[in-house]
């Protein structure tokens, strides 16, 4: 008996992970993001790098000001001098100042909305995109990136990064064929900021946006705790029954 | 009629007294609950079935909810979903619920057929409760393929292209049917406004209609059990077949127990691990449908990776559907391809021992090369596990036949 | 321990498990029922669009109402002259409730003879409190029909002054309902908001 109920624990454990690598990575590898979603200090100040330096462009068109304000502990007038540059009213969402159509016109393309950018392709991307801009002659935007080759982004964050080149390498692969691989950037002009702070900078960012794809998470988390608490009680009673119930079956 | 008569307007017994005149009330509690005698011996296996039920009923319930909230238009739907994650009340969780009960739907119904499979429990007398049962597998796919359009993500959007597209294999109306089933010249608006209104009203019924009919089914014959015998033929002086014990309270009070366990590992992802790393709710279908762009890794939610490992194994679009579709059907000929003389494994030979193994190492195996890259090796290994899956079937009336069996007792044995 | 102490000891340990679990599980039960009816209240969005809703009043005639929405629902703002005003002690004793002892019909800043903040400016709710018809305005006063000038409901003839104070023997039982005002400054009204920072 005992046997059968291994075998079914091993079958479901088997059907639920079987396939529980990863689906969204591929691409080139990532620096890990290492945001922590509990520091709200680091939530506020992505939210403040956000609104200055993103919010321009990018709406966040399914989030509230008066939801950051709450989660990030900041009293109404905090969130109205600190954050709101556009909107007037606490419970308005974040739409960005720049109009579509002119973004069409300026960049080709209009600024994805980023609610859920997070969400869709990881933190680690996000990190690793905002630190990978570099010099490219032949874009309009005068940069490329390495995370995202061909995008229509320009640096925004130039003047605290600085610019930067990509370096290439070429080597021969294991079937002898040239392949040419980028290795690593070189600094080419000096930002307001030096690359630890600046990777701080991008991580509160990251941070933030991990947020904003999902305000409710660390409430959802907090009540998961209470919610296997009770089940666990009603699980020792449960059996407890369970057990006297079935005592005169032999 | 005249007793019938007489007793209006001054009850006899009580309210209840009042209802079973006029309805089978406590009759049909007798025979479905009380009076129903399955086998002592159920082992853990014997839940899944139970809890089929109370996802059913969670995902019933929190449709209901979300149907309140959700708006199934093209240019709504996804801005409705995040409405509801975020601005209504609670609304997150009553949506991870729903999206991780579709998932949970798929892992008890799966093991409950295994079971089925363990125990021969699709054999005579019991080969309509499999038919049946099938049924609800089929329906249960087609609901879970219409809910997921509805997000309206990339991923929504383009896994439904690449399924309804398989119609288009069919020679001759192929292309007139993929038109016909979208409702217009692409996946557009009016798609998703018939997914949804299947997926919440027609799909639903037929599934609540079905489990009703498997449970009488059920019912009619008695349960199978863990050793496969008839505990019918082996009744008490009392009617009372000795190894049975009623549903309630017994099999009730060990299923409450089953619950409770199903709802922690249930609570623990719907509050810890929603996304499931992207296999429940699946990274880019949180980005909205962009008919110019497919999301460079397409491959459909788990539960229905197999079948498209096995589509994808076959290089020719006809013969994978071909092949696909059998995969899904072929299940419901185990009553008449198993010609075993038992039912349990417990009293089979190795023969059938190491094909169900080979089958359930297929299946997954096929389940994992269903997300991988359709490309050189992946492909390679999806075709010999493809194989091995229709072997299983194919041969099944061969070894079934010649597998040496152990006899089997005339009680059931152990439990606990 | 003989065979019936056991029986009985196992009867009561199976009495008291079943009924813990019982109450366990309803409570579970009730507890599971929150999130669902929550849900069915007004969302961060609908609380969004019932935002207060500022009106101006500075091009108000005397005489003159303007309908302004305010959660969807219908408010009446009238600037009244000194003769409505000063007509409005007439009706006193045709009415039902003059001194608006119904407290949930209007804050207590508009518990007073005039229902308002400022004797000039009526703020009411255009919703009948029969049946939820919005009220015509009938500022006529005719003393023959005692009509003092008012409001009055197309659909079951309920009459209001104009005060918002409802007639005796109409369907509505109550004055027609102040909703939450304040000047934010002399010619501008804040609906739906009587405190805080504008």
């Amino acid at each position: 008996m005992v046997k059968d109920k291994m075998r079914a624990l091993a079958f479901t454990a088997a059907l639920l992970f079987a396939s529980s690598a990863n689906a969204a990575g591929g691409g080139a590898e990532l620096e890990p993001s290492n945001i922590d979603p509990g520091n709200v200090n680091s939530l506020q100040r992505g939210a403040r790098n956000f609104m200055n330096y993103c919010a321009g462009c990018h709406s966040a068109q399914y989030v509230r000001y008066n939801t950051i304000g709450n989660d990030l502990e900041l009293s109404e007038e905090q969130l109205i001098d600190n954050l709101m540059f556009n909107a007037e009213k606490t419970f308005e969402t974040i739409n960005a100042s720049m109009r579509p159509a002119d973004a069409e016109r300026w960049f080709g393309t209009v600024p994805p909305d980023v609610s859920l950018i997070a969400r869709a392709r990881g933190t680690d991307y996000i990190y690793n995109f905002l630190k990978s801009f570099h010099v490219d002659p032949e874009s309009p935007t005068g940069v490329d990136n390495t995370v995202l080759p061909g995008t229509s982004m320009p640096h925004v964050l130039a003047e605290l990064q600085g610019y930067q080149t990509a370096v290439y390498e070429t080597h021969e692969d294991s079937h002898g064929d040239t392949v040419t691989e980028f290795s690593h950037f070189e600094p080419l002009t000096v930002g307001s900021l030096d690359a630890e702070d600046y990777d701080d900078f991008v991580r509160d960012t990251t941070n933030f946006l991990a947020y904003i794809g999902e305000p409710i998470r660390s409430e959802r988390r907090k009540l998961g705790v209470w919610v296997l608490m009770f089940l666990g009680f009603f699980l020792i009673i449960s059996r407890m029954l369970k057990k006297q119930i079935w005592k005169d079956v032999k | 009629m005249a007793r019938v008569e007489a007793e209006v307007g001054k009850p006899q017994g009580g309210l209840l007294k009042w209802i079973d005149d006029r309805f089978p009330l406590t009759k049909t509690l007798k025979y479905h609950v009380t009076e129903y005698y399955a086998s002592k011996n159920f082992n853990v296996w014997y839940v899944f079935g139970v809890l089929a039920f109370v996802v059913l009923f969670i995902q019933l319930f929190t449709g209901l909810f979300l149907t309140m909230n959700y708006k199934p238009s093209a240019a709504e739907a996804f801005a409705s979903v995040e409405y509801i994650m975020r601005d209504v009340e609670w609304g997150w969780l009553i949506r991870y619920v729903h999206s991780t009960g579709a998932s949970f739907f798929f892992i008890v119904v799966y093991l409950h057929m295994f079971r089925a499979m363990l125990y021969g429990s699709y054999k005579k007398p019991r080969e309509l409760i499999w038919l049946i049962g099938m049924l609800i597998f089929f329906v249960l796919m087609a609901e879970a393929f219409a809910g997921y359009l509805l997000p309206w993500g990339q991923m929504s959007y383009w896994g439904a292209q690449v399924i309804i597209s398989l119609f288009g294999a069919i020679p001759g109306i192929g292309d007139a049917l993929v038109e016909f089933i979208r409702g217009d010249y692409s996946i557009s608006d009016i798609t998703l406004n018939r997914f949804f209104a299947l997926h919440v009203i027609a799909l639903p019924l037929a599934l609540i209609g079905l489990v009703f009919v498997h449970i009488v089914a059920l019912h009619e014959v008695g349960s199978n059990n863990p050793d496969g015998i008839e505990i019918k033929e082996n009744k008490g002086p009392d009617g009372v077949p000795v190894d049975g014990v009623a549903f309630h309270p017994y099999h009730t009070s060990k299923d409450l127990v089953a619950i409770v366990i199903f709802l922690m590992i249930f609570s623990a992802v719907v509050f810890f691990a929603p996304e499931m790393g992207g296999y429940f709710l699946e990274h880019a279908n949180f980005e909205p449908a962009n008919l110019r762009a497919t999301p460079e890794h397409i491959a459909p939610v788990w539960y229905f990776t197999p079948f498209y490992a096995i589509l994808r194994a076959v290089p020719d679009k006809l013969w994978g559907a071909i092949l696909m579709a059998l995969a899904v059907l072929l299940p419901m000929f185990l009553p008449w391809l198993d010609k075993s003389r038992v039912r349990s494994i417990r009293y089979r030979g190795w023969m059938y021992k190491t094909a169900l193994t080979v089958f359930v190492v297929s299946f997954l195996t096929l389940g994992w090369l269903g997300v991988q890259p359709a490309e050189g090796i992946y492909v390679r290994a999806a075709q010999v596990f493809t194989a091995l899956y229709f072997l299983f079937f194919l041969l099944m009336p061969y070894y079934t036949t010649i597998d040496k069996t152990k006899p089997v007792p005339d009680r059931v044995v152990a439990h606990g | 321990m003989t065979d019936d102490e056991q029986d009985r000891i196992d009867r009561n340990r199976r009495h008291f498990l079943t009924v813990a679990t019982a109450v366990t599980g309803l409570a579970g039960v009730g507890l599971a029922a929150i999130p669902f009816l929550s849900s069915l209240k007004p969302s961060a969005r609908a609380q969004a669009l019932g935002a207060p809703v500022e009106v101006p009043i500075g091009a108000l005639q005397e005489g003159e109402m303007v309908r302004v929405l305010w959660r969807g629902k219908l408010v009446y703002i009238l600037k009244r002259s000194d003769a409505m005003v000063a007509g409005l002690a007439d009706n006193v004793a045709n009415l039902e409730d003059p001194d608006s002892e119904v407290v949930e019909q209007q804050p207590d800043y508009a518990a007073n003879p005039m229902r308002s903040i400022r004797p000039d400016f009526l703020v009411v709710e255009g919703s009948c409190t029969h049946l939820g018809c919005a009220p015509l305005e009938d500022f006529e006063v005719r003393p023959s029909e005692e009509w003092n000038g008012g409001f009055f409901c197309p659909c079951h003839g309920s009459k209001f002054d104009l005060a918002g104070r409802v007639w005796q023997g109409v369907p509505a039982p109550t004055n027609l309902r102040v909703p939450p005002h304040r000047f934010v400054r002399d010619d501008l009204i804040l609906i739906g908001q009587d405190t805080g920072a504008a």
